[in-house]
Formats: structure tokens, C-alpha cells, sequence
């Protein structure tokens, strides 16, 4: 009985190893898989991309993913399958399209808007400080505040 | 005066931005299938697997198709609704059992009640893929031409029954 649970544990080894093993079994689809994934988004969890998910909606569209690979479909293929069902929203990097020019030109329209609000600002404060005239009472009566501390004041 | 002006405009206009951007649902994206044909399928029926349940038996009806499963929350709570609409005949409510266990799902109706005529099985989840389904339940509204004309993302509630849904299945009813 002993050794028979010890032939089991032997045979059973090998059996626990294979199941470590990555689900697809060419690298070269793999690789491709890789490439793709880090441009989708999970639509679960969706500050991750499609690579780094564990949601069992990711797993399901890494499997189906892989499967267009393996069917040589080309990336823009695989990319437009899944934009037709779930939107541009899928995609990691928003397309530029009439309703995302303000998500890709905004931040420049902030920047020039920021830019020129600074060089009008600055513009006016050097306009600003220009040269006051100092009158020689005022200069003695400077003199007199610098050396004796203002306490005659 | 001038000096406040320009700081409080901006703040009020950015106050605005987030005041929408609150009542905005980043869960909910935007389905691209509207206005489009309801994609294909054929697949095995929940009661009588070796049936199959295809969009192209309802052409000429409008329905409801319902993702859902014995192991999601929000299947459960939008359940009575789902048994209420049913009741009421208005719109037949077909099923997709979607990546779940065919035991699991008839003892969950078995349980709760049944407002499905018919149930698919989508055991691998590939036809919520085509639907575009991220998360169940999803409901989708399809007319007599078999275009989806809305998607529910997330439990129907009685108010977005009577407000969007039914009246929608009217409309379409009377094209």
C-alpha cells in the first residue's frame, strides 16, 4: 500500500508540472498576443490593459485574440473585431476622430492659452516697474529710517 | 473687482466640467452595435440542449435579449423586474446563459422563477463577445429587422423598464 501510494506520487509529478505551462504553446503567437494586448483595454478593470488583467473578460478576449492570430488575420483586423463590438473605448491610445479632437488638442489649446496669459503677465509687470523718481527728502528720510531702525518714526 | 473676474470664471466653468462629469458613469461604455444587426448565433438551448435558440427564429418580433448567470449579483436583483415584464406580456424576454454551469442555471431558475420562453447557452462566453457584453447582466433590445436598438448595461430597474424600454418596444412594435 505504501509503495503503491509512492508509485502514484511519482507518476502524479510529472502531471503537476504540465500545468504550469502558458496556454499557448508558440512563442511566435505568444510574442504577436503580447503586442496586441498592451494596446487593448481590459473592459472590466479599466485602468489595465487587456496583457495585465486577470478578469475572466480579458482572459476570454486574450483567447480569442490568440485565436485570430493563429488564423493570420493582421493586427488591424483583430483590433477592428474587437472596436465593432465594444468601441473605441477597447483601445488604449483614442484614435483621432472628430468626436476626440478635443481629448488630443486640448492640452495644447491649455498650453498656448497658459503660454500667452504668462508673457501678457509678464509683459505688464515690467511695463509696471519703471523708475519712480526719489526726491531728496525722500532719500534722507530713507537714509535716516535705514541707520536708526525707525525708532524717531 | 476685474482681478477676481478672470480666476472665478474658471472656476466656475471648471466646477461645471466635474458637476457633469459626476453624473457621468465611466462603467458604462457606449455600445457601437446600435443601430446595427444583432450578430449571429446559434447555440444550444438551456432546457433542450440538443435544440438550438437563433435571433433569426424571432425576425418579425421585437425582444429583449438577457446575459446573465446563476453566479452574477446583479442578475439576481434585476430578477423580479425581468418576472414582472414577463407577466405582463408586453415583450418576451429571451435568455443567454452566459459562462455558467447548465445545473447551476436551472436550479437558479428552478429557484427564483423562470420569465425566459427560451434559454441559450453561451458556456465559452463568444457570443457575449460578439454582443459586446463586458459584464452581466446586459440587456439589448432587437426589432423585427433583428437590429439592436438599445443596450442596458448593468441591472434593469422598474424605472428604466417603464421609462426607456417599454415605451421603446412600442415604438418598434408599430413600425
Amino acid at each position: 500500500m505504501i509503495w503503491l501510494t509512492f508509485i502514484m506520487a511519482l507518476v502524479s509529478g510529472p502531471v503537476w508540472a504540465g500545468e504550469a505551462q502558458p496556454l499557448g504553446d508558440d512563442p511566435a503567437v505568444e510574442a504577436r498576443l503580447k503586442h496586441l494586448a498592451v494596446e487593448l483595454r481590459c473592459l472590466v478593470c479599466q485602468n489595465q490593459t487587456l496583457a495585465d488583467s486577470n478578469a475572466p473578460l480579458a482572459e476570454d478576449l486574450r483567447r480569442e485574440v490568440r485565436e485570430m492570430i493563429v488564423k493570420d488575420m493582421t493586427d488591424k483586423e483583430i483590433v477592428d473585431f474587437l472596436v465593432e463590438r465594444y468601441g473605441d473605448f477597447v483601445l488604449y491610445r483614442p484614435p483621432l476622430k472628430a468626436t476626440t479632437t478635443l481629448l488630443w488638442v486640448g492640452p495644447f489649446v491649455l498650453l498656448a492659452v497658459g503660454g500667452t496669459v504668462l508673457v501678457i503677465t509678464l509683459r505688464r509687470r515690467s511695463q509696471k516697474v519703471v523708475d519712480v523718481p526719489v526726491t531728496d527728502e525722500e532719500h534722507r528720510r530713507v537714509e535716516q529710517l535705514l541707520t536708526e531702525g525707525g525708532k524717531h518714526s | 473687482m476685474n482681478r477676481f473676474l478672470l480666476p472665478l470664471s474658471i472656476f466656475v466653468v471648471v466646477v461645471g466640467f466635474l458637476g457633469i462629469g459626476l453624473t457621468l458613469n465611466p462603467r458604462e461604455i457606449p455600445s457601437p452595435l446600435i443601430g446595427k444587426a444583432a450578430p449571429e448565433f446559434s447555440q444550444p438551448q438551456l432546457y433542450e440542449p440538443e435544440k438550438t435558440f437563433s435571433p433569426a427564429d424571432l425576425k418579425g418580433k421585437v425582444w429583449l435579449l438577457n446575459f446573465w448567470a446563476s453566479w452574477c449579483s446583479g442578475c439576481k436583483t434585476e430578477h423580479p423586474v425581468l418576472m414582472e415584464l414577463a407577466k405582463s406580456g408586453q415583450v418576451p424576454i429571451y435568455g443567454m446563459d452566459y459562462k455558467d454551469q447548465r445545473d447551476e442555471a436551472v436550479g437558479w431558475l428552478q429557484r427564483w422563477g423562470n420569465p425566459y420562453p427560451v434559454v441559450g447557452v453561451d458556456e465559452a462566453g463568444r457570443v457575449g463577445i460578439n454582443y459586446g457584453v463586458y459584464g452581466v447582466p446586459e440587456t439589448y433590445v432587437i426589432d423585427k429587422q433583428g437590429m439592436i436598438r438599445y443596450k442596458q448595461i448593468g441591472p434593469l430597474d422598474p424605472d428604466t423598464v417603464a421609462k426607456k424600454i417599454l415605451p421603446l418596444v412600442q415604438q418598434l412594435e408599430s413600425q
